[in-house]
């Protein structure tokens, strides 16, 4: 009877949690976690900080998940090495667990940049429930905030902290907001919707040294930003994005680059090591290579085929681009493949203004290969839809950004497989 | 033959009153519509979620909102869980999630789990076309 163990209970997980007893009922599996609380959608982790969510409303599967799935769940655990040689993890306190299939699902550990003084009460992360707790029960006392990084992560917990009646700065050391997924007009949206929310923007900053305060020289009290400008605070959160947390593999015959390097069927270098999510360099169909894209629908898609081939049923990863979906401040915004192309290089842009809305799609030949949606964000399905099926757009081109843009555009082949509701570029369709 | 009388029967029958004038002129936020026609020329059809085999909004749910039951295979989304975040609306090809913007959770075809047969297709003039529809879903 085999046995699987995953490392870690989150997006990638559960996944591939659900494709072993989708295959195998009965083989013996164990989640491993190191974060005590059943799995959360993490995302949430910002309307848990604003008291608009707690803990039961945040739970991605309900709370009979692991019992239903015969899963021994060993929550608030941590896995120290792996010994590839007797398949053998090894656990905090001693503990070795047997595996015939492993899967490393251990996602990212924030990026703290080596800033002094981040070693402050104060100074907060934001990528876990227990970070959020932790903010949250500081809160009471804090005023202004400061939030290191414009990007995804740095929204949602302005957008929270706003929701609290926090005074926050963001610092954003490349010269516009949500640069990784954004192109320049979007951001210029975003932004003016930040200020609109009273969010006090500092682009094309960093923040050199974080201070203390006058009498309590180890709580935060201000930080001295890189053009010697000094902004009081009494929190400062740190959101510039996380690093695949590697740690396990690295050192072992994994093979690991900036991701641990996955096949399409999820499996690492080293036979039965399987790995997904945000620690995994996975295929990006538009980019033609492997690399990190690390959002929770990738997660989730890689640990349902990492799973599936752990337990004996051959599925290929289909690939997955960054694509995003984002309702902060109230500004529906959604972005996908390639935003910001580089100039020349055959690529062209087309783009559609409205007072509120903003749309641009990135063409590479007749091919979609990038969407900026911002305001009015309903055709961003079939759009996505289209450039993950690599479709030819010559035919329809020109009502790719109308209001009126539907199926009824697309080739009649492909409407009628849309109607039937065949898959496009989801596991199974490959 | 694009009448759109689907389009009204599903907004009815997701609204609180399920009454028609109270869905339309009194009742706010107002329900949406989880169908949609679509009309080119002479080519119209009328669309709404596929229940799909391999559910790109279920794997790509950021809160574990949307699920497909195994059993019934009706996809469907949990609003207590949902966030808002259109993340379901990105991803289904069909485009046929929509965002009920007021209420600030997404919408989609739920089968009219109140209802025998489904309000859209009970209403249709062209009977064929939407009950052929069903069976597919089945
Ligand atoms: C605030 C915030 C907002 C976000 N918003 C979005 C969004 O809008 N859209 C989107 O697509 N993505 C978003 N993301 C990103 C998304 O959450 C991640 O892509 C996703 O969680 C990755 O899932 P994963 O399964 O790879 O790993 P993770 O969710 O990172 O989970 C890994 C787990 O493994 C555990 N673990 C690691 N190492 C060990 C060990 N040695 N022993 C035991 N346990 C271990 C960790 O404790 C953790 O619980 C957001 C992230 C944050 C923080």
């Amino acid at each position: 009877m085999p046995k699987y163990v995953i490392i870690g209970n989150s997006a990638g997980a559960i996944g591939a949690a659900e494709a072993i007893r989708e295959v195998d009922p009965q083989g013996s599996l164990t989640i491993v976690s190191e974060e005590p609380h059943p799995a959360y959608s993490r995302p949430l982790i910002s309307e848990f900080l604003c008291a608009e969510r707690t803990l039961e409303k945040m739970l991605f599967r309900p709370q009979s998940f692991y019992q239903k799935h015969r899963v021994e769940a060993r929550l608030g655990q941590k896995a120290l090495r792996l010994d590839l040689e007797r398949r053998q993890v090894e656990m905090e306190g001693g503990d070795k667990l047997s595996w015939e299939k492993l899967l490393l699902a251990t996602g990212g550990t924030p990026i703290v940049p080596p800033t002094p003084g981040t070693d402050k009460k104060g100074v907060f992360t934001f990528t876990t429930l227990a970070d959020a707790e932790a903010l949250k029960a500081f809160l009471p006392g804090v005023r202004r905030a400061v939030v290191i990084g414009g990007g995804l992560i740095g929204m949602s917990v302005t957008e929270a902290l706003r929701k609290c009646e926090v005074q926050v700065t963001v610092v954003e050391l490349l010269d516009r907001v949500l640069g990784a997924i954004m192109d320049e007009p979007g951001s210029r949206m975003m932004e003016k919707r930040l200020r609109e929310h009273d969010v006090n923007l500092c682009t094309g900053l960093t923040v050199k040294e974080v201070l203390g305060q006058p009498k309590k020289q180890d709580q935060v009290g201000s930080v001295t930003l890189s053009d010697d400008r000094n902004l009081p605070c009494d929190a400062l959160v740190i959101a510039i994005g996380v690093r695949p947390r590697t740690q396990l593999a690295t050192g072992t015959a994994i093979k690991v680059n900036r991701g641990i390097v996955v096949d399409a069927r999820m499996a690492t270098s080293v036979s039965g090591v399987y790995a997904c999510g945000d620690v995994a360099e996975a295929y990006d169909y538009i980019q033609g290579e492997a690399r990190l894209t690390p959002i929770w629908p990738n997660a989730h898609v890689g640990g349902l085929v990492a799973g599936r081939n752990m337990a004996g049923k051959e599925t290929a990863y289909p690939g997955g681009t960054n694509a995003n979906s984002l309702k902060y401040f109230g500004l529906p915004v959604a972005s996908a493949g390639l935003v910001n192309p580089p100039e020349g290089n055959g690529y062209q842009s087309l783009t559609a203004y409205t007072e509120d809305s903003y749309k641009k799609v990135v063409l590479k030949g007749n091919r979609i290969v990038g969407l900026v949606l911002l305001g009015d964000i309903q055709k961003s399905g079939l759009l996505f839809g289209v450039m993950r099926e690599g479709l030819d757009v010559s035919s329809f081109k020109e009502h790719l950004l109308s209001d009126s843009f539907g199926l009824s555009h697309l080739p009649e082949a492909v409407r009628r497989s849309r109607l039937e509701g065949k898959p496009v570029l989801t596991v199974g369709a490959r | 033959m694009a009448c759109r009388l689907c389009e009204v029967a599903c907004l009815v029958e997701h609204s609180r009153s399920r009454d028609l004038m109270k869905a339309y002129k009194r009742e706010k936020p107002r329900a949406v519509a989880r169908i949609r026609v679509e009309e080119l020329g002479p080519l119209s059809f009328a669309m709404s979620c596929r229940h799909c085999e391999e559910p790109s909004c279920v794997r790509a749910c950021l809160t574990g909102a949307l699920s497909k039951d195994p059993e019934t295979g009706i996809v469907s989304i949990d609003a207590e869980k949902c966030m808002g975040c259109w993340t379901c609306i990105l991803f289904c090809p069909h485009g046929s999630i929509v965002p009920d913007v007021e209420r600030g959770v997404a919408a989609k075809c739920d089968f009219c789990p109140h209802l025998e047969t489904p309000a859209c297709i009970a209403i249709c003039p062209n009977r064929a076309l939407l009950l052929a529809e069903e069976k597919t879903h089945a």
